[in-house]
C-alpha cells in the first residue's frame, strides 16, 4: 500500500522521478511511523491526565489542578520528571533483560497501533492479517513483563511476573474467540474491511453489536476479556497494588517506569479501538457516509468519530478502575476458563449459525426489508 | 476459600511481606513461606515500633502519661485518652461530674465512628478499590474538625484529663455534632450500596479466615473482631462503665449473611453497623447530657493509694486493658497495656494457613490493626 | 462467683497450691498460687463448670521489690465473673509452666514477658523475643535495668 502511496507520490511531484522507489517508500513509512507513534505517544500522555480527572472526580476531589489551566500540562511535567529521575537498575537483576523488558513492552503495546483503522484512509498499514497481527503483537507485552519479573531478581516482581503471563495467556483465548464473529460477518481478517462491512442502515445500524444477539453478547465478553489483558482493575492482579507492591515494575523507576505505564495506556487504546472496529462499527458516522465525502472531509469526519467512540470506552475502563475491587488470582483464572472462554465459544458458534441460516443478514437489515 | 496445592510438586518461597509493604498498616511484618500464591505459614513479626510506653510510664506521674495513651492507637486517641482515666480513677476512687462522662462517651463514640471509617476505607482500599478511602476520609474530616473545636488537635487529642476532661465544650458544639449525624447517617446504607455488597468484594471476603467463636475466645479476640465471629459480647454493655448503662443500643454480631460466621465479611461488617449504632448511642447521649462541671477535685501532686486494678473499656479496635500497680507514689508503680491489635496478632498464624497472598492482605484489614498499639 | 468462693473452690482441689486471697485494694482479687501448679489451676479454672474462665484477659510480668510475679487476668465470658491469679517467682531465673495449652492466646504475652522481664516459660509453643530485636541485650522493664550505651556500636 505504502509503494503504490510512494509511485503516485512520485507521479504527483514529477522532480521525485529520479530517486529511486524505495528511498522514497522507505520515508513515507518513516513519516507515517513518526506520526502514529507522536499520536500514540500524546495520547497516552492525556490519557493519564484524563484518568486522574475521572479518578478525582468519581472519590469526590479535584485531581490535577497546578500545573497549567485546569492541570492539563501535568502529563507533560510528570513525563519530564520521570525523564530526570535517576534510572535505579538493582544490583543483583539480571541487567540485559531489565533493561530490555520496558522496551518490548512499549514495542507491543505500540506496534499494535499500525493497523488501526483510524479513518477511511487514515491506516498506517492496512494488513490483511490485521486481527491475527494486533493478537500477536500485544502477546509481545506478556514477554516483556515476564523478562521484566524474572529480571528485577525481586520476588513481589517475579510473583507479579508470573500472574501477569498466566493471566495474558488465559484471557488471550476469550478475546481472539469474541472478535472471531466480525472477522465471520466481514469474511476478512483485515480491519478496514471489518469497518467496511459495518456500513449500510444510516451508519449504526449496520454496526456489528446490533448484527445478532450473539454479537450483541461478543461486544461485552470481548471488553471483559480485554480489561483483563490490559491488566487493569478489577484484573490488575500483576501489580496489585496492595498485595505485591508494584508487581513486575517494582524495582523499575524513572523513564523505564515510564515505558510501564505508557505501555499500559497504548494497551488501553488499542483494545478499545478494537472493539470500536469490530463492534462500534468503526469510523462510521451515524446517519452520514463518510465515504462519499471530500477526501479530506470524509478522513477528518471519520478521524473524529472513530477516537470519539474508542475514547469514549477508554474512559470506561477508568470509571470500572475507579470503581471495582480487585479479583484474586483464582477467581480470576476461574472467571476466563470456566466463564468467559465457554461463553465466547458459544457465541461463535451461535453467530456462524446465525450466518448460515438468514444468508449472513443481521436483525435491522431484516427489519428494514420487512418495510421494503 | 482453601486453594489446594497436591496437585504439582512444587518449591517453597520465603517472602517478607514488610515492614515496608502498602498493605500492612504500618511497620508490620509478616514473613510468608508460600508454594506459589498459596501460604504454608504466615507469620508475624512485630516490635518494629517499639517505645517502650510501658518503660515510660514508670518513670512519669499519672497525668503525664496522659498524653503517651494519644500514641497508642492514634486512630482512637480520645478512646485511649478516656481508657487512661477511667483505669486511674477506678485506681484513686474518683468520682467524676456526669457532664464529664457524657462529654467522654461522645469524643469517645465520634472517634469510633472515625476509626470505624478508616478501617473501612483503608479495607477496601486493600482490596483493590480505592475510591471509598476518600468518601470515609471525606467523613472522617468532619469529625476531626469538631474535635479541633474542642481540643485543637485533630489527630493526637490529649482531652481527657484525669477526673474529666480538660475543657467544657464549645459553643453550639452539640449542635454541630447532630448535624455531622444527620449529614452521615444516609451516608452508611451509601457505603453498602457503593461496595459492601459489590460481588467482586463479597467473594474475595466470604469464607476467608474464619476465625470460630471458640477459637476467637480462645485467642483473645476482642471488639469487632469477636463480635464478627458471633460471640454477643460487648464490654459496653457487658461491663458497664461510664454512662453506658444508660444507652440503649445494639451490640452488632457477625452473621455470616455471605458466607459462614467469623469470616473477613462478617468482621467488615460488624465495623459498619457499628457505626449506625454509634450515631444512636451519640443522639442519645446528646439529648441526655446535664449541665454541671466537667473536672473534678484532683490534687496536684496526685497520689493514689496502694493498689492494683485491671480496668478495660471497649476502644475500635477491641479491647484496652490497663493493669495499673500503685505503689503510693506519684509514678505508677508498673503499668501493662493490654492492646487489643497485639493480642489479634496472636491468631493470624493459625487462621492464615492455606489461604493465598492475597488473602492475608484481606486478614490484616479485616482485623483492622494499628501497629503503634500492637509495639507500644 | 465472689472471690471468696472461688478462692475456696481452688482450694478445695489443689490445697496447699493456693496459699492467699489478696482482696483489699486489688480490683480484681488475686489468688496467689505456687508457679509449679499454675498450668493445672488454669485448667481447673478453664473446664470446671462453676468456674468457666474461658477467656484470659491479661497476662503480665511485674518485678516487685523482693520478687518477680507472674498476672493472669481471668474472666468468663458465659458467667460473667472474673478473677485475678498471681504466681510469684524468685528473682533468681524465674521460670513457670506456659499456660499458653490453656488459653493460646496466652503465647504473645508469654513472650512479651519473656523478652521485657526475662521470665521464662516452660513448656511454651515458641518462646522468641517478640518486641525487641533478637540481639538485645537484658529485661528492660525489670527495675534494676541498666540502659545500654551502645547498641550495634551505635550510641544510644
Amino acid at each position: 500500500m505504502l509503494e503504490s502511496l510512494a509511485i503516485s507520490l512520485v507521479d504527483a511531484v514529477p522532480v521525485l522521478s529520479g530517486v529511486p522507489l524505495w528511498t522514497i517508500t522507505l520515508l513515507i513509512m518513516v513519516v507515517v511511523a513518526a506520526v502514529v507513534l507522536t499520536f500514540a505517544l500524546t495520547y497516552a500522555g492525556l490519557a493519564t491526565y484524563v484518568e486522574r480527572k475521572v479518578a478525582g472526580d468519581i472519590q469526590a476531589r479535584i485531581g490535577p489542578n497546578r500545573v497549567g489551566p485546569v492541570g492539563i500540562l501535568q502529563f507533560l511535567a510528570d513525563g519530564i520528571k520521570l525523564l530526570l529521575k535517576e534510572d535505579i537498575i538493582p544490583a543483583k537483576a539480571d541487567r540485559f533483560l531489565f533493561v530490555l523488558a520496558p522496551y518490548l513492552v512499549f514495542i507491543g503495546s505500540f506496534a499494535a497501533f499500525v493497523v488501526v483503522p483510524f479513518g477511511v484512509g487514515l491506516i498506517a498499514s492496512d494488513l490483511n492479517i490485521g486481527i491475527y497481527y494486533v493478537m500477536a503483537i500485544t502477546s509481545l507485552v506478556v514477554v516483556g513483563v515476564l523478562v521484566a519479573g524474572w529480571a528485577s531478581n525481586n520476588k513481589w516482581a517475579l510473583l507479579g511476573g508470573m500472574r501477569a503471563a498466566a493471566q495474558i495467556v488465559s484471557y488471550e483465548i476469550p478475546v481472539g474467540m469474541a472478535l472471531l464473529p466480525a472477522v465471520l460477518i466481514a469474511g476478512s481478517l483485515s480491519l478496514q474491511d471489518i469497518v467496511r462491512s459495518q456500513g449500510g442502515l444510516f451508519g449504526i445500524f449496520g454496526w456489528n453489536l446490533f448484527h445478532n444477539p450473539f454479537t450483541f453478547f461478543s461486544f461485552f465478553l470481548y471488553y471483559v476479556a480485554a480489561l483483563a489483558e490490559t491488566n487493569r482493575t478489577p484484573f490488575d492482579i500483576p501489580e496489585a497494588e496492595s498485595e505485591l507492591v508494584a508487581g513486575y515494575h517494582v524495582e523499575y523507576s524513572g523513564i523505564r517506569f515510564a515505558f510501564f505505564f505508557l505501555a499500559e495506556y497504548g494497551d488501553m487504546f488499542v483494545v478499545s479501538a478494537l472493539a470500536t472496529a469490530c463492534f462500534l462499527g468503526g469510523w462510521h458516522v451515524p446517519f452520514l457516509n463518510a465515504e462519499a465525502l471530500p477526501a479530506v472531509w470524509g478522513n477528518l469526519f471519520s478521524l473524529g468519530v472513530f477516537l470519539g467512540k474508542a475514547l469514549g470506552l477508554v474512559v470506561v475502563m477508568m470509571w470500572v478502575r475507579w470503581t471495582l475491587p480487585r479479583l484474586r488470582v483464582d477467581q480470576l483464572m476461574r472467571m476466563s476458563w470456566k466463564y468467559l472462554v465457554p461463553l465466547t465459544f458459544f457465541n461463535l458458534l451461535g453467530v456462524s449459525l446465525w450466518l448460515l441460516l438468514f444468508q449472513g443478514r443481521g436483525i435491522p437489515q431484516m427489519i428494514a426489508s420487512l418495510f421494503g | 476459600m482453601k486453594a489446594r496445592a497436591e496437585a504439582l510438586p512444587t518449591q517453597e518461597m520465603l517472602i517478607n511481606m514488610g515492614p515496608q509493604h502498602p498493605s500492612t498498616h504500618g511497620v508490620l511484618r509478616v514473613i510468608l513461606r508460600t508454594d506459589g500464591e498459596v501460604v504454608v505459614n504466615a507469620r508475624p513479626d512485630v516490635g518494629y515500633l517499639h517505645r517502650a510506653l510501658e518503660k515510660i510510664g514508670e518513670r512519669v506521674t499519672y497525668a503525664q502519661f496522659m498524653p503517651f495513651t494519644d500514641r497508642l492507637d492514634y486512630l482512637a486517641s480520645m478512646n485511649c485518652n478516656a481508657a487512661w482515666a477511667w483505669a486511674v480513677e477506678k485506681l484513686a476512687g474518683i468520682e467524676v461530674p456526669e457532664r464529664a462522662e457524657y462529654i467522654r462517651v461522645i469524643v469517645c463514640e465520634l472517634n469510633r465512628i472515625s476509626s470505624h471509617l478508616i478501617a473501612f476505607g483503608s479495607f477496601t482500599a486493600d482490596m483493590g478499590a480505592f475510591t471509598p478511602f476518600l468518601y470515609a476520609i471525606r467523613e472522617r474530616e468532619r469529625i476531626n474538625d469538631l474535635f479541633e473545636e474542642i481540643c485543637g488537635n485533630r489527630l493526637t487529642y490529649n482531652y481527657v484529663r484525669i477526673g474529666g476532661v480538660s475543657a467544657d465544650l464549645p459553643d453550639r458544639f452539640l449542635e454541630k455534632t447532630k448535624e455531622f449525624l444527620d449529614y452521615f447517617d444516609p451516608k452508611i446504607p451509601e457505603y453498602n450500596d457503593l461496595i459492601s455488597y459489590n460481588k467482586i468484594f463479597v467473594h474475595r471476603l466470604a469464607n476467608v479466615a474464619v476465625a470460630t467463636p471458640e477459637d476467637a475466645v480462645a485467642y483473645g479476640l476482642t471488639g469487632p473482631n469477636l463480635r464478627g465471629s458471633g460471640v454477643r459480647f460487648d464490654l459496653r454493655r457487658n461491663e458497664p462503665y461510664s454512662v453506658y448503662p444508660k444507652i440503649d443500643f445494639d451490640i452488632c454480631v457477625g452473621t455470616g449473611e455471605r458466607g459462614t460466621v467469623g469470616d473477613c465479611f462478617d468482621r467488615y461488617m460488624v465495623r459498619i453497623n457499628e457505626m449506625r449504632e454509634s450515631v444512636k448511642i451519640l443522639r442519645q447521649a446528646i439529648a441526655q447530657i446535664p449541665d454541671g462541671p466537667v473536672m473534678a477535685k484532683v490534687p496536684r501532686v496526685f497520689k493514689p493509694p496502694v493498689g492494683e486494678v485491671y480496668f478495660r473499656a471497649e476502644n475500635p479496635r477491641g479491647e484496652t486493658g490497663i493493669y495499673l500497680i500503685s505503689d503510693g507514689t506519684v509514678n505508677p508503680y508498673r503499668l501493662k497495656i493490654r492492646a487489643p491489635s497485639f493480642v489479634t496478632m496472636n491468631i493470624f498464624e493459625k487462621i492464615t494457613r492455606g489461604l493465598m497472598i492475597a488473602d492475608i492482605v484481606a486478614v490484616i484489614g479485616s482485623f483492622d490493626i494499628i501497629l503503634p498499639e500492637i509495639d507500644r | 462467683m465472689e472471690p471468696k468462693a472461688i478462692f475456696e473452690a481452688v482450694r478445695a482441689t489443689f490445697g496447699e497450691a493456693v496459699s492467699e486471697l489478696q482482696e483489699e485494694g486489688f480490683r480484681p482479687a488475686f489468688l496467689v498460687v505456687s508457679p509449679e501448679k499454675v498450668r493445672e489451676i488454669g485448667r481447673f479454672l478453664r473446664d470446671d463448670p462453676a468456674m468457666k474462665f474461658d477467656s484470659l484477659m491479661c497476662l503480665s510480668g511485674v518485678d516487685y521489690p523482693d520478687r518477680f510475679a507472674v498476672v493472669y487476668h481471668l474472666h468468663s465470658l458465659a458467667i460473667g465473673h472474673r478473677i485475678g491469679v498471681k504466681a510469684y517467682l524468685p528473682r533468681e531465673s524465674p521460670s513457670l509452666p506456659s499456660v499458653d495449652g490453656v488459653w493460646p492466646t496466652a503465647n504473645f504475652h508469654e513472650r512479651e514477658a519473656f523478652d521485657l522481664f526475662g521470665i521464662v516459660f516452660e513448656g511454651s509453643w515458641d518462646l522468641r523475643r517478640i518486641l525487641l530485636p533478637e540481639d538485645w541485650e537484658g529485661h528492660p522493664l525489670r527495675k534494676d535495668y541498666k540502659y545500654p550505651e551502645f547498641y550495634h556500636g551505635i550510641k544510644v
